[in-house]
């Protein structure tokens, strides 16, 4: 079984638009939480959101390649292209015929097929945008960058709502462990800030209409977020070949599914995944410093997660540092596992534990240390990252530090 | 469509000068975001790098610009700006079939 390693990173998300900004946002604390705008929100109970604000897509591509992808999938060239940029690989041909994308995204191009349904539903328009097909697929953004770079290889998208882009690393970890290929592109991109969208959030009751202060005993609820997160993967000999140096190394992954509720969270899943997961690293409790929480601020999930966080670590959870940097950046979806995963990652690069931010007041029923409104410098070995989706499925992904 | 937008012009003979093609230019260049001094009644699709599905995107865009219908049919047949100039000429002057256009939603009733 092959090792395998991060060498290269792309984000773009509320909180910052290239790795650099986005680290300095999760040791300041930095939200990128603002008023959503662009959509139609008056008549929401909720204003708020984690927006890209300033996006410009003619820098990843041309605006003849933008007009043909929805914006979730420009996130993911954007992301795409700042990790391959960040990785150095030089593209020959054999890597170009092996290497794969695994992409996650939750809503794909629902704002563009929302528009389409506007024009005729609601505007009377005869006809919708000859694109609205190709845009909303949930593969979009995968494709796209398949095109950029000439990738021939395996590429293609998961679609497991709030874990997609998790399941879609680990993806990417298994194809590049067992030999599969020797370099992917794996993570997720999302871009759900439109009125439909925003208007079934808000029939669901769980965003909150204030701020997102998770784990804290006044939490009200979530806040959406969108953008993207793109890793370069590739095996450890192959980095080290080509004179890479590497970020960190993937070591775990484990997945599960509740069958217990379509949105209720249990925990007895959610610390499956996490066993699963240490156990594929060949670790044990113990050697874990880091949780990045799944976290999303409901009264429901940050319960359930404490009490799996319990059942998973046993009395080292106490030791943890545990933080939900969704406060900073919003729950951006289908993103959000790898968005996440990268938190981690440069978490363990870094030396520091991300803060949870908007933290007021301990809740008895969320009892561990979740790294309040500042950031903490620490040094730890391991870190994982938790996703846990609508529909009862888990994933969390195992992080060593180089 | 109003007639003084095409005056008299025969649908066969289009003349780079008249509004009509100068809206067709425009919307081409526009869809593939081109500067419209690219897109002359002469250039094939081929030398404006226009595949089928720019070409369905084009087709778009003028039945919104000209409020007509184009068939299926007709898309098939369309390989250069000037096939595009004509038949949008021809449906504008309700000499082919598929003028109506009529949407389904509340503003249009």
């Amino acid at each position: 079984m092959r090792r395998v390693v991060i060498t290269g990173i792309g984000v773009i998300c509320a909180n910052g638009r290239n790795k650099t900004e986005f680290l300095n946002a999760l040791k300041n604390g930095t939200s990128g939480i603002t008023r959503i705008e662009g959509a139609e929100i008056d008549d929401l109970r909720f204003q708020c959101g984690g927006q890209v604000h300033g996006f410009d897509p003619a820098e990843y591509m041309s605006l003849k390649e933008a007009d043909m992808v929805d914006r979730f999938a420009q996130f993911a060239v954007a992301a795409a292209t700042q990790a391959v940029e960040d990785s150095g690989i030089e593209w020959t041909d054999e890597l170009r015929d092996t290497s794969a994308i695994v992409t996650g995204s939750c809503v794909g191009g629902q704002a563009t097929e929302n528009q389409g349904f506007y024009d005729v539903y609601k505007m009377g328009k005869p006809r919708v945008h000859p694109m609205t097909i190709p845009k909303t697929m949930a593969n979009g953004g995968a494709s796209a960058i398949s095109l950029k770079y000439g990738i021939t290889g395996p590429v293609f998208t998961i679609a497991t709502a709030c874990s997609s882009s998790a399941h879609a690393l680990g993806q990417a970890l298994m194809m590049v462990r067992s030999g599969m290929c020797d370099f992917a592109i794996g993570g997720g991109s999302e871009a759900p800030m439109s009125y439909g969208i925003l208007k079934a959030w808000e029939a669901m009751r769980v965003v909150s209409p204030t701020v997102c202060r998770p784990f804290s005993k006044d939490r009200n609820g979530m806040m959406l977020g969108e953008g993207a997160a793109m890793l370069t993967i590739e095996s450890l000999d192959h980095a080290l070949a080509r004179g890479a140096k590497p970020i960190a190394e993937i070591v775990g992954f484990g997945m599960s599914s509740d069958a217990h509720h379509i949105t209720q969270p249990s925990a007895e899943g959610a610390a499956k995944a996490i066993r699963l997961a240490l156990n594929d690293a060949g670790i044990s409790p113990e050697q874990v410093g880091y949780v990045n929480a799944h976290g999303t601020g409901t009264t429901v999930n940050d319960v359930t997660e404490t009490r799996a966080l319990h059942m998973a670590f046993g009395s080292h959870a106490s030791k943890l540092a545990i933080s939900s940097t969704k406060a900073m950046h919003g729950h951006t979806l289908g993103a959000a596992g790898a968005l996440e995963s990268t938190a981690a990652i440069m978490a363990l690069a870094h030396g520091f534990a991300p803060p949870t931010i908007h933290y007021n007041e301990p809740d008895p029923e969320c009892d561990l240390d979740y790294v309040p409104n500042c950031a903490r410098k620490c040094d730890f070995e391991y870190a994982i990252s938790n996703s846990f989706a609508f529909g009862g499925l888990n994933a969390v992904l195992a992080f060593r530090r180089i | 469509m109003p007639d003084e937008m095409i005056p008299g012009a025969p649908a066969t003979t289009a003349s780079p000068e008249d509004d009509l093609t100068r809206r067709v230019l425009r919307i081409i260049a526009e869809t593939q975001r081109k500067d419209v001094s690219q897109v002359t009644i002469e250039s094939s699709f081929e030398e404006l790098g226009i595949d089928s599905m720019d070409g369905v995107n084009i087709v778009f865009a003028l039945e919104n610009e000209f409020n007509i219908n184009v068939p299926d049919e007709e898309v098939k047949t369309i390989r250069s700006v000037r096939d595009m100039v004509d038949g949008v000429r021809k449906l504008v002057l309700g000499e082919a079939p598929g003028t109506a256009s009529v949407g389904h939603g509340p503003a249009a009733s």
